[in-house]
C-alpha cells in the first residue's frame, strides 16, 4: 500500500487539527478525573467541559446550557428524533429525502412506531422541492428535519426560510449541520431553529464527540439514560479529551472560516471547470453549495473504480456509494434528485478543507485524467 | 509523592500511557474514518478497529464478532435492556434487576417500567450480595431479561453471575451482565458463562473515556433492537461513525489488562489491606459488603459519627468519593448502601476508596495518617460523638428533621 | 462541590466548637436535624442577668457548608438579645458563606438552632 499523500475526503472526516491536538493531551494523561466526581480531579474536568461547551455554543450563536453533548453527529440525530416523539403524541413528522441514514433511519424507526412519515422530495439542483415541502407541512407535522448542506452535493438549504414556515405551523424544526458547520455562517438564533446537530471530526475536532443544540424551551427525552449527565438528557461518563477538542476544533474553525471559504471555492471552481471540460457531469453545479465541496460523474466510468484507480495513485476522495450510506449502492441522494442510476453508479466527490492546496488539486486533475483514459479505454473494451 | 493522592480508580482510571501513545498517531495522521471504503486511510483505521475487537474479546474469553462498540458502559448497559427487553417483548414484559445495580441499569429499566413494562428490583443481603433462590424465584414465565452487574462500583462485591446464568439459560431468560467495574479485575470466560449480554467500558480499565462495548453472544445467538440507526455500522446494531483513536486505545488498554491482571492484583490487593489494617485503626469504623466475595482494589468504609463529605473536605488530599449525597437535590444517602441494610447514618458517613495500576505503599501510608488525624479532629465537632461518649444510645434520642 | 472562601475559613477553623454543662446558669440548648439526614447541629447559647447571649457554642455533624453555617451563627448571635438573635435569616447566612443553592438547607438548618435554643432558653427560664 503506497503511502495515501493527497486527502480529498475532508466531508468523510478530517485530519485532526494539530492545536486540537495539543489541547486534548493533558486529558488523555495527568488531567484523567471524571466530571462528576466531587474531588480535585474531577473539578478540573468540569471546567473543561464548561468551557467546551461554552465554546461549541459560541460558534452557533446558542447560549451554553443549550448544547447537549453526544458520541457524535449519529447520536445527535437519534436523540432529537426520537427524543422529541417520546414527548409528543404520535403524530406526524417530516424529514427531507436527501438527508443521511442517521436522520432518514430514525424517522423510519417512528414510522414503524406509530408515526406518519412524509420524505420530502429533492429537486434536480439538490434542493427540497418547495412544493412538496408546504405540501407536507400542511399535514401539520410534529416534527421536521432538514439538512443544512448534504454530504455528498454539497447543496445548501434555505435554513431560515424552511424554519419560519416549519415554525409557523407549530412545527419543532432540527437541522443537521454536521457538514455545514465550520463551512458556512450558522447562527441558532437568527435562523430560528429548534434544534442542530453538529460534530466534531468533520471541523479538524476528533471522532467521537457531538452535539444536539436544542432550544432550551423544549423538552426531550433522553436516548441513554442512568447517571444525569447533560441535564439528564445523556448519560455517560463525559469524553472529556473528545469534548476539548470539540470546543478549541469549533473556535478555530470559525476563526478562519471565512478565509478559507474563499479560498476553497476557488479552488473546487477551478476543478468543476477542468472536470467538465474532460467531459464529467457535475451534480447541481449552479446551486449554491459548500465551498469545499464537488460532486460529479464521468458517464460509463464507475466510480468505485475510479475511487480506487486513484487511491492507488495516492489520492484520496469518496465514491457516490462510500459516501453515501455503510451500505452498496447507488447514492439515495442523486437518486432523489432524478439522476439516471447509471450516472449515479460513477458519482466521485472531491471534498477539501484548509490543508487543501492548489498544488494538490493541479496534481489530481493529473490523475484524474490519468485514471478516466485507463478506465475509459478498459469500459470501452468490456463493452464491446 | 504527589498531592492530591488519587484513589478514586473506580470512578475513572487514568489513561495508561502505554494506551496514550498506542492512541496517538490515530490523532496524527492516521485519521482516516473506518467506513471510508474508497481509500486507503479508511481500510487503514478499519484494520485497527477490527485488531481492537479481537484484543477486547480475548479479554473476556468472547469472539471479536461477538463486540459491538458504544460510547461507553451506560450506552451498552441502555442497548442491552431496551434492546432485548424490546426484541423479545412477545416472550414477555417482565424484566428482573438489582437494587444495587448502577443508575444506567436502574434507569433504564424504570424508562422500559414507564413503557409499560414490568421491573422486579432485588434485595441484596447485608453483605450487598444477592441470594440465588430470591433471584431463581423472582424469574418468572414472562421474563424476558435478567441485568445483574459483576462487580459493584461502590462496594466492590462480585455477584455469582455463573450460577445466576444457568439458571437464566434453563428458565430461557436473556443475562446481561454490567462488567464495567470487572475488566482486568477479575478473570472473565464467557466461553463458560451463561452470559448473553455484557456491557465494558475502557475508562475503567486505563482506557480512554467515550468508548465501551456490548458484547452480543452469537451461540445461543441473542438478538437486540438498535437503539441509534442510521448506516448500519456495528451490523446494524449500533450506527455511528467510530472514533478509532479511542477503540484503538480500548484495545490496548484489554490487552494491557489480560496481560498484567496476574501480577497487578496481588499487588494492589496488599496494598488494599494495608490500608484496611491503618483504618481499622481508628474507632467506630465499619467496612461496607463483603471482604471475601470482593475485589481487590476496593475499600468502603463507614466511619461512624462523621458525615461523608465533610470528612472528604478534610482530607481534600486525598481523592476519593462518599456514600452522602449532600450535594445532590436529594439529601438521600448511597441507595446502595442503603440497600444492604445500612443505616442512614452510617450510609452518609461512608468513604469508598479505590486503589490502582499507579497507587503505592507511601501514599497508603499517607492515606492513613491524614484519615486518623482528621476523623479524630471532626468527631470532636460532632455531637453525635459526643453523645455516644457520654453513653446516649442514638436509637432513643427524637430527631427533629425537618 | 466548590467552596466560597468563606465556608473553608470557617470549616478549617471553626470557631466557639465545644459544649458548655447542660446545668450552668443561662445556658440553653437547640438540637435539630438528624442523623438520617447527614447533619444535625447542636447550638448553645449563654444569656446573662441582661437578657444578651454573652456566648455561644455549637457542635455539628454534616458536611462543610453545615459546619461553616454553624460556625458563623455561633458568632452572630453573641452580643444579640434574644429577640435580636431571632431575626437572624437563613438568607442572611446563606448570603454571607456564598452557599450554592444545594447547600440552603445547611443555613436554614443554622436558623432552626437558633429558634430552638431559643426556644429552650424561655422553657428552662421563664416557663413559657
Amino acid at each position: 500500500m503506497p503511502a495515501p499523500a493527497v486527502y480529498l475526503d475532508w466531508n468523510a472526516t478530517t485530519p485532526l487539527d494539530a492545536a486540537v491536538r495539543e489541547a486534548m493531551l493533558p486529558w488523555l494523561s495527568e488531567r484523567f478525573g471524571n466530571a462528576s466526581s466531587n474531588h480535585a480531579f474531577g473539578r478540573y474536568a468540569r471546567a473543561a467541559l464548561y468551557e467546551a461547551r461554552s465554546r461549541v455554543a459560541a460558534a452557533v450563536g446558542a447560549h451554553p446550557t443549550e448544547v447537549i453533548f453526544t458520541s457524535g453527529g449519529s447520536e445527535a440525530n437519534n436523540l432529537f428524533l426520537k427524543g422529541a416523539a417520546v414527548c409528543l403524541p404520535p403524530g406526524r413528522l417530516a424529514v427531507s429525502a436527501i438527508e443521511h441514514p442517521c436522520v432518514l433511519e430514525p424517522a423510519r424507526q417512528l414510522a414503524r412506531q406509530g408515526w406518519t412519515l412524509t420524505e420530502i422530495g429533492a429537486r434536480a439542483d439538490g434542493t427540497i422541492d418547495p412544493e412538496h415541502f408546504r405540501a407536507a407541512l400542511a399535514a401539520r407535522p410534529a416534527i421536521v428535519s432538514v439538512m443544512a448542506a448534504n454530504n455528498e452535493t454539497g447543496v445548501l438549504q434555505a435554513l431560515a426560510a424552511l424554519a419560519a414556515e416549519a415554525r409557523a405551523v407549530g412545527a419543532w424544526f432540527h437541522s443537521d449541520a454536521v457538514q455545514a458547520f465550520g463551512k458556512v455562517a450558522l447562527d441558532f438564533r437568527a435562523l430560528g431553529l429548534s434544534a442542530l446537530t453538529l460534530s466534531a471530526h468533520k471541523i479538524g475536532g476528533p471522532l467521537g464527540a457531538g452535539a444536539l443544540v436544542l432550544d432550551k424551551r423544549l423538552e426531550l427525552a433522553p436516548l441513554i439514560a442512568g447517571g444525569g449527565q447533560e441535564r439528564g438528557l445523556r448519560a455517560g461518563t463525559e469524553n472529556i479529551a473528545a469534548l476539548v477538542g470539540f470546543g478549541v476544533a469549533a473556535e478555530r474553525a470559525m476563526q478562519r472560516r471565512e478565509k478559507d471559504a474563499a479560498r476553497l471555492t476557488a479552488l473546487r471552481d477551478g476543478l468543476q471547470a477542468r472536470v467538465t471540460a474532460l467531459g464529467a457531469t457535475v451534480f447541481a453545479p449552479e446551486s449554491a453549495r459548500l465551498p469545499n465541496t464537488l460532486y460529479f460523474a464521468f458517464p460509463g466510468i464507475n466510480g468505485d473504480a475510479l475511487a480506487g484507480r486513484l487511491d492507488a495513485m495516492g489520492f484520496a476522495c469518496g465514491s457516490g456509494s462510500a459516501c453515501s450510506s455503510a451500505r452498496s449502492g447507488a447514492s439515495h441522494v442523486l437518486a432523489a434528485m432524478g439522476v439516471a442510476p447509471d450516472l449515479a453508479r460513477g458519482a466521485l466527490r472531491v471534498s477539501t478543507g484548509y490543508g487543501t492546496c492548489a498544488e494538490d488539486i493541479a496534481a489530481f486533475v493529473g490523475a484524474l485524467m490519468n485514471s478516466i483514459a485507463e478506465l475509459g479505454s478498459l469500459t470501452a473494451v468490456s463493452a464491446r | 509523592m504527589k498531592l492530591p493522592i488519587y484513589l478514586d480508580y473506580s470512578a475513572t482510571t487514568p489513561v495508561d500511557p502505554r494506551v496514550a501513545q498506542a492512541m496517538i498517531p490515530w490523532l496524527a495522521e492516521k485519521f482516516g474514518n473506518p467506513a471510508s471504503r474508497s481509500h486507503a486511510f479508511g481500510w487503514e483505521a478499519d484494520a485497527a478497529v477490527e485488531a481492537a475487537r479481537e484484543n477486547v474479546a480475548a479479554l473476556i474469553g468472547a469472539e471479536a464478532r461477538e463486540i459491538v462498540w458504544t460510547s461507553g458502559a451506560t450506552e451498552s448497559d441502555n442497548l442491552a435492556i431496551k434492546g432485548a427487553a424490546h426484541f423479545y417483548q412477545d416472550k414477555g414484559r417482565h424484566i428482573v434487576t438489582v437494587k444495587t445495580e448502577h443508575k444506567a441499569v436502574l434507569d433504564t429499566v424504570r424508562e422500559l417500567e414507564r413503557e409499560g413494562f414490568e421491573a422486579t428490583y432485588l434485595d441484596v443481603r447485608e453483605n450487598g450480595i444477592v441470594d440465588l433462590d430470591v433471584f431463581r424465584a423472582a424469574l418468572k414465565p414472562g421474563t424476558s431479561v435478567a441485568s445483574v452487574m459483576l462487580v459493584n462500583n461502590e462496594i466492590g462485591v462480585i455477584q455469582p453471575v455463573a450460577e445466576m446464568g444457568a439458571i437464566c439459560r434453563e428458565k430461557g431468560v436473556i443475562f446481561h451482565v454490567d462488567a464495567a467495574q470487572a475488566t482486568g479485575k477479575i478473570g472473565i470466560d464467557l466461553k463458560n458463562l451463561s452470559v448473553d449480554l455484557m456491557s465494558l467500558s475502557a475508562h475503567k480499565t486505563y482506557g480512554p473515556k467515550g468508548i465501551g462495548a456490548l458484547y452480543v453472544r452469537r451461540k445461543p445467538r441473542v438478538r437486540l433492537e438498535a437503539q441509534m440507526h442510521g448506516g448500519g455500522h456495528e451490523r446494524g446494531m449500533r450506527s455511528g461513525t467510530l472514533a478509532t483513536h479511542q477503540i484503538v486505545g480500548m484495545g490496548e488498554a484489554f490487552r494491557l489488562a489480560r496481560e498484567e491482571m496476574a501480577t497487578e492484583t496481588p499487588r494492589v490487593r496488599a496494598l488494599r489491606d494495608r490500608l484496611l489494617a491503618g483504618i481499622q485503626g481508628i474507632d467506630a469504623t465499619y467496612v461496607n459488603g463483603d471482604m471475601e466475595q470482593r475485589v481487590a482494589h476496593n475499600l468502603n468504609v463507614s466511619f461512624a459519627y462523621v458525615e461523608g463529605e465533610s470528612l472528604m473536605m478534610a482530607i481534600k488530599d486525598i481523592a476519593v468519593s462518599s456514600g452522602s449525597a449532600c450535594t445532590s437535590a436529594s439529601l438521600e444517602p448511597s441507595y446502595v448502601l442503603r440497600a444492604l441494610g445500612r443505616d442512614d447514618e452510617l450510609a452518609h458517613s461512608s468513604i469508598r476508596f479505590t486503589l490502582g495500576r499507579f497507587s503505592t505503599e507511601e501514599e497508603i501510608d499517607y492515606a492513613v495518617q491524614l484519615l486518623r488525624a482528621k476523623v479524630g479532629k471532626l468527631r470532636e465537632l460532632s455531637p453525635l460523638w459526643e453523645m455516644v461518649q457520654e453513653g446516649i444510645d442514638l436509637n432513643t434520642v427524637r430527631w427533629v428533621a425537618r | 462541590m466548590t467552596y466560597s472562601s468563606k465556608v473553608l475559613d470557617h470549616y478549617e477553623n471553626p470557631r466557639n466548637v465545644g459544649s458548655f454543662a447542660q446545668d450552668e446558669e443561662g445556658v440553653a440548648t437547640g438540637m435539630v436535624g438528624a442523623p438520617a439526614c447527614g447533619d444535625v447541629m447542636k447550638l448553645q447559647i449563654k444569656v446573662g442577668k441582661d437578657g444578651v447571649i454573652e456566648d455561644a457554642r455549637f457542635k455539628t455533624y454534616g458536611c462543610g457548608s453545615a459546619i461553616a453555617s454553624s460556625s458563623l451563627v455561633t458568632e452572630w448571635v453573641k452580643g444579640k438579645t434574644l429577640d435580636e438573635a431571632l431575626t437572624i435569616k437563613n438568607a442572611q447566612i446563606a448570603e454571607e458563606l456564598a452557599l450554592p443553592p444545594v447547600k440552603i438547607h445547611c443555613s436554614v438548618l443554622a436558623e432552626d438552632a437558633i429558634r430552638a435554643a431559643v426556644a429552650d432558653y424561655k422553657k428552662k427560664y421563664t416557663g413559657e
